[in-house]
C-alpha cells in the first residue's frame, strides 16, 4: 500500500492552479493537503494554461511536505484525460475525480493513471485518487466508490452540486446534508477509506464556519475542504487532541497494555470503565496528537 | 565616497549639497552646535490686524520672491488642499526657484508637477513623495535636487538652520484671528499639528490659513499667535475623508495575520516585554493586527503598557481606552478615532522634534522598547528601503521610520518575502533609507531573521522556541528561490535626490530612472 493513503488530511486547501500568487507558496500557512483545481475555479478557454502552470508548479516548487492533490475536469468533458497526464508527468501526489457517481469511474481514472504513470516513468501507484460525491447516486454509490481502487484514500462531499441534486440550497445549518454526510462516514469507515467534508464558503462568517468544523469532527469526518487559508488554524484546532485527551489516551494505552498482559480485561481509568475496544481508539488520537505537532512518543 | 553603509556617494554631491557621508547612527553623539533662529517682527500696535484678504496678500505682506523657501505640514495626508492652493498662487506671481519644504508630499499634490516642469520649483524637501511627484523626480524634471529625510531629520534641518524657511504656511483646522491655531475641530480635523510646529518656530515669516476662523482666545493653542505673522481664511483647507481615513477593517489577509502573529511572539518573547513597556506601530495591516494581538497576550499576563508613540490608529487607542496603555503620545492621527481619543487626559500631543530630533537632548524614539515597521526592501545587511520602489521610481516617504528603528531597543520591521514578483529580502536593496545597524528583527511570512549583531534578541527566541528563525541569507535564497533573482534596476548618472540619514548626513542618493535595457542590446 502507498505510505501516503492514510496521511494526515485535516486540512485541504483548494487553489486555482492559474493562479501563480497563490500556488506559488500555500505551505506557509501549513495545510495538510493543498487541492490544485483545474475545475471549476478555471474558465473553459483557459484549461490549457492553467495545466501549464499547474505542471510547472508540481516541478518547481518545494512544497514542504504538503500533499498536492489536482482536482481533474469532470469524466464528461474533454479536458479529464489531459489534465492526468499532466498532473501525473508533474509528480501529483493524488487526483480527486469530480462528480463520481460509481466505482467504474474511479477504474477508468485509475487506468488512466497507470498508463501515464507509465509514460511519464512515474513510481506505479505512487499517484492516489480521491473522489467527491456531487450527487444522490453518487452518495448513495459511497460503498462501491469506496471500495472501487486500492489507490482510493477517501471521499469528499461537494455540498453545492450535491444540494442542487437534491432540489435544496446550502440553509446553513446542516440540515440538508445530514444524511450525505452520515451515509458517507458510515461508508468510508466500513471500507477503512478517509471522509472529508465539504468547504463552507462564506468567509465573513467564521463562527459559523467553526460551528460546521465541530460538527464534522463530531461526526468522526478526517477533515475538510477549505477556500481561504483563514480557515486553516480553526480546522487544525478544533482537530488537535486537548491535552487532557493525550493524557487520558497515553494512560488507556499504558492501562490495555499491562492489563492483557496480566489477562485482565475490564479496568478503569480515571474513573472510567475501559476495555480493549478503547484501544485503538486511544492509539488514533496519539498519532493524531503526535501528527498536529502537540506530542513525541513517551511525553506525558 | 563610500560611506557606512557601503553607498558610493558622488563627490560633486557632497560639494554641493556641503553635507559628508553616513558615518554611522552615533556619529554626532554629543557634537556641540548652535541653533538657528528666525528673523522676527515685533507686534507692539494693538490695532494691528494680521487677517489678510487672500493667499495672494499673505504672500505680498510676506516679500515672497524668487529663490524662496516654502513650507507645509501633512496632516492634512492624501486630503491636503493648502499646499496646491498656495503654489498655484505662487505660479501665478510668476516667481521661480521656489524650494519646498514639506513634512510630507503625497498624490494630493500631483498639479505640482507642471510648476516643477517649468521651473517654478526647483528644490524639494521631504520626508518622501507618492504619486506622481514622486515621478516628475525620478525622471529628471526637478532642476535641483530632492531631499528626503526622516520626521526627526526635518526638524533637526530646520533648527539647525540647513533648512531656512522664509514662509510657512499652517493649516490649522480651527485659528482666530490673531492666529492660535488648532488641529482638532472645524471641517478638517486632524487632530495635532505636531509637524508644523518647527516652522512656526523658525520661519521668518508665518501664515496660518483656516476654513474655520473662531472667536479669540482658541485655547489651548497649538500653535500659538506669537509665532503668526498673517491669518488667512479660505473655503477650505482639506477634504475631510482623506484626512482621516476612517477606522481601517481588520486585516482578513492570513498571510499579513501571520506575520503579525509572528511579530507578536518576538516582542512577548523578548526581555523588554513587561508592565510599563513602550511601543510604536504603523498603520499596515500586519502592525494592526499585531497590536489586537498583543493585546489579548497584555490582558492574559496582565501587563500594561508604559506609553504608545506615533502616527496614532484605532488598534493603539483602544489600548488607551481600555486601560492597557497608560499613556499616548501623538505626532500624527490616521483615522477618526485617533481624533476622537484626543479628549482622553493621557492621549498627549508631541511636536515632531520632541518626537525624533535626533539633534536634541534626547527624543522620545530613545526611550522606546519595541518599534514595529514596514519596508519596502529589506538587504541581507538589514539595510530597509522605504522611498525607492524596486523599480527606481520615488514611491514613498521615510516618515518616522529612521527615527523610530535607531531609537528602540527592539526594531522589527514586517516585510512580505515577495512583493508580487519581487523579492523584498535582497542581496542589496535598490536605495538605502534606514541603515541595518538599526534593524534588529525582520518578519516575513517564511520566517523570522535576526540581525546578528543581536545576539541577545537571537538567543531570547530559540530559547522562547516561538517563530521560524532563519537567517537573513536564507530567506534571500527563499525569495529567489522562487522568483530568481532580479537584473537591478538601471539607473541613468544624474543624481535627482539624496537620502539624508536622521543627522544629516548622506545615506545614499537616488538616480535618474531610464527605460529598461536588454543586455543583448547594451552587448
Amino acid at each position: 500500500m502507498n505510505p501516503n493513503k492514510k496521511r494526515l488530511r485535516r486540512s485541504m486547501m483548494f487553489l486555482n492552479a492559474q493562479k501563480p500568487g497563490l500556488i506559488k507558496d500555500p505551505y506557509i500557512y501549513k495545510p495538510d493537503s493543498i487541492i490544485l483545481d483545474l475545475e471549476d475555479a478555471v474558465a473553459m478557454k483557459e484549461k490549457d494554461a492553467a495545466r501549464y502552470s499547474l505542471f510547472h508548479a508540481l516541478r518547481e516548487i518545494d512544497y514542504h511536505g504538503v500533499e498536492r492533490v489536482v482536482r481533474i475536469n469532470g469524466l464528461d468533458t474533454e479536458f479529464w484525460v489531459e489534465d492526468v497526464r499532466c498532473a501525473v508527468a508533474g509528480g501529483a501526489d493524488a487526483i480527486r475525480v469530480p462528480k463520481v457517481e460509481r466505482a467504474s469511474d474511479i477504474k477508468m481514472v485509475e487506468n488512466a493513471i497507470i498508463s501515464c504513470e507509465n509514460e511519464f516513468g512515474v513510481e506505479p501507484g505512487r499517484t492516489l485518487i480521491m473522489a467527491a460525491l456531487e450527487s444522490a447516486r453518487g452518495v448513495l454509490a459511497a460503498m462501491e466508490i469506496c471500495e472501487s481502487s486500492e489507490r482510493l484514500f477517501g471521499i469528499a462531499l461537494s455540498g453545492g452540486d450535491y444540494t442542487k441534486d437534491l432540489q435544496t440550497v446550502i440553509s446553513g445549518t446542516g440540515i440538508e446534508m445530514m444524511g450525505a454526510r452520515q451515509h458517507m462516514i458510515i461508508a468510508a469507515r466500513a471500507t477503512g477509506v478517509q471522509c472529508f467534508d465539504t468547504v463552507f464558503t462564506n468567509l465573513d462568517d467564521m463562527e459559523g464556519f467553526r460551528k460546521d468544523v465541530e460538527t464534522i469532527h463530531t461526526m468522526g469526518f478526517d477533515g475538510k475542504s477549505i477556500v481561504n487559508p483563514r480557515q486553516i488554524p480553526i480546522v487544525h484546532e478544533i482537530y488537535t487532541p486537548k491535552p487532557k485527551d493525550i493524557i487520558f489516551a497515553q494512560k488507556v494505552v499504558k492501562e490495555i497494555e499491562e492489563k492483557s498482559a496480566q489477562g485482565i480485561g475490564v479496568f478503569t481509568v480515571d474513573g472510567k470503565m475501559i476495555d480493549i475496544a478503547f484501544y485503538d481508539g486511544a492509539k488514533r488520537t496519539l498519532e493524531l496528537a503526535k501528527a498536529s505537532g502537540v506530542y513525541k512518543e513517551g511525553e506525558l | 565616497m563610500i560611506n557606512a553603509v557601503g553607498r558610493d556617494i558622488p563627490e560633486e554631491i557632497l560639494e554641493i549639497t556641503g553635507k559628508e557621508v553616513f558615518q554611522g547612527n552615533f556619529y554626532k553623539d554629543g557634537v556641540e552646535f548652535a541653533e538657528a533662529g528666525p528673523v522676527t517682527r515685533p507686534v507692539m500696535n494693538n490695532h494691528h490686524n494680521k487677517l489678510v484678504k487672500d493667499i495672494h496678500e499673505a504672500l505680498v505682506k510676506c516679500n515672497a520672491h524668487d529663490g524662496m523657501t516654502v513650507s507645509f505640514h501633512h496632516h492634512f495626508r492624501e486630503g491636503d488642499l493648502i499646499v496646491c492652493m498656495v503654489m498655484e498662487e505662487i505660479h501665478k506671481m510668476g516667481l521661480k526657484d521656489i524650494t519646498i519644504c514639506a513634512s510630507s508630499l503625497g498624490k494630493a499634490h500631483d498639479a505640482l508637477v507642471p510648476m516643477i516642469e517649468d521651473g517654478t520649483i526647483t528644490n524639494i524637501e521631504s520626508s518622501g513623495v507618492r504619486g506622481k511627484i514622486g515621478e516628475a523626480i525620478s525622471t529628471g524634471k526637478l532642476k535641483g535636487l530632492a531631499t528626503m529625510r526622516s520626521h526627526g531629520g526635518r526638524v533637526r534641518a530646520i533648527t539647525t538652520g540647513e533648512s531656512k524657511i522664509d514662509i510657512a504656511f499652517i493649516g490649522a483646522p480651527t485659528c482666530d484671528d490673531y492666529g492660535n491655531c488648532r488641529g482638532i475641530g472645524g471641517k478638517a480635523d486632524c487632530g495635532v499639528l505636531s509637524y508644523a510646529v518647527v516652522d512656526s518656530n523658525q520661519a521668518h515669516y508665518c501664515v496660518a490659513i483656516t476654513d474655520c476662523l473662531v472667536p479669540f482666545p482658541n485655547f489651548p493653542a497649538h500653535i500659538p499667535m506669537t509665532k503668526i505673522d498673517y491669518v488667512c481664511v479660505v473655503d477650505e483647507i482639506g477634504v475631510p475623508s482623506k484626512i482621516a481615513t476612517g477606522a481601517a477593517k481588520p486585516t482578513t489577509d492570513q498571510r499579513k495575520l501571520l506575520m503579525a502573529q509572528y511579530c507578536t511572539d518576538v516582542v512577548v518573547n523578548t526581555p523588554w516585554f513587561k508592565d510599563g513597556f513602550s511601543y510604536q506601530t504603523g498603520v499596515g495591516g500586519a502592525s494592526i493586527a499585531s497590536t489586537i494581538y498583543l493585546a489579548e497576550i497584555m490582558r492574559e499576563r496582565n501587563i500594561k503598557m508604559g506609553f504608545g508613540v506615533g502616527g496614532l490608529t484605532k488598534a493603539m487607542c483602544q489600548l488607551l481606552e481600555d486601560g492597557m496603555a497608560r499613556v499616548l503620545l501623538d505626532t500624527q492621527d490616521f483615522d477618526l478615532d485617533a481624533v476622537r481619543s484626543l479628549k482622553n487626559p493621557n492621549h498627549h500631543r508631541i511636536a515632531a522634534g520632541l518626537y525624533a530630533n535626533p539633534m536634541n537632548k534626547g527624543a522620545v524614539v530613545n526611550k522606546l522598547d519595541y518599534v514595529v515597521l514596514a519596508s519596502l526592501e529589506v538587504d541581507i545587511h538589514f539595510n530597509c528601503n522605504v522611498v525607492v520602489g524596486s523599480d527606481g521610481m520615488i514611491t514613498g516617504a521615510q516618515g518616522g521610520h529612521p527615527d523610530t528603528a535607531q531609537g528602540a531597543k527592539c526594531t522589527i520591521v514586517i516585510c512580505p518575502l515577495l512583493q508580487g514578483r519581487i523579492p523584498a529580502i535582497c542581496t542589496d536593496v535598490t536605495t538605502v533609507t534606514t541603515p541595518g545597524e538599526s534593524i534588529d528583527v525582520v518578519v516575513t511570512d517564511y520566517g523570522v531573521a535576526v540581525n546578528p549583531a543581536r545576539q541577545d534578541i537571537l538567543e531570547a527566541l530559540k530559547a522562547a522556541d516561538c517563530v521560524p528563525l532563519k537567517t537573513i541569507e536564507e530567506l534571500r535564497d527563499i525569495a529567489y528561490g522562487i522568483v530568481g533573482e532580479p537584473e537591478r534596476v538601471q539607473f541613468g548618472e544624474r543624481v535627482v535626490g539624496i537620502i539624508e540619514a536622521r543627522d544629516g548626513t548622506i545615506m545614499d542618493v537616488v538616480r535618474e530612472i531610464k527605460p529598461f535595457e536588454f543586455r543583448e542590446s547594451i552587448n
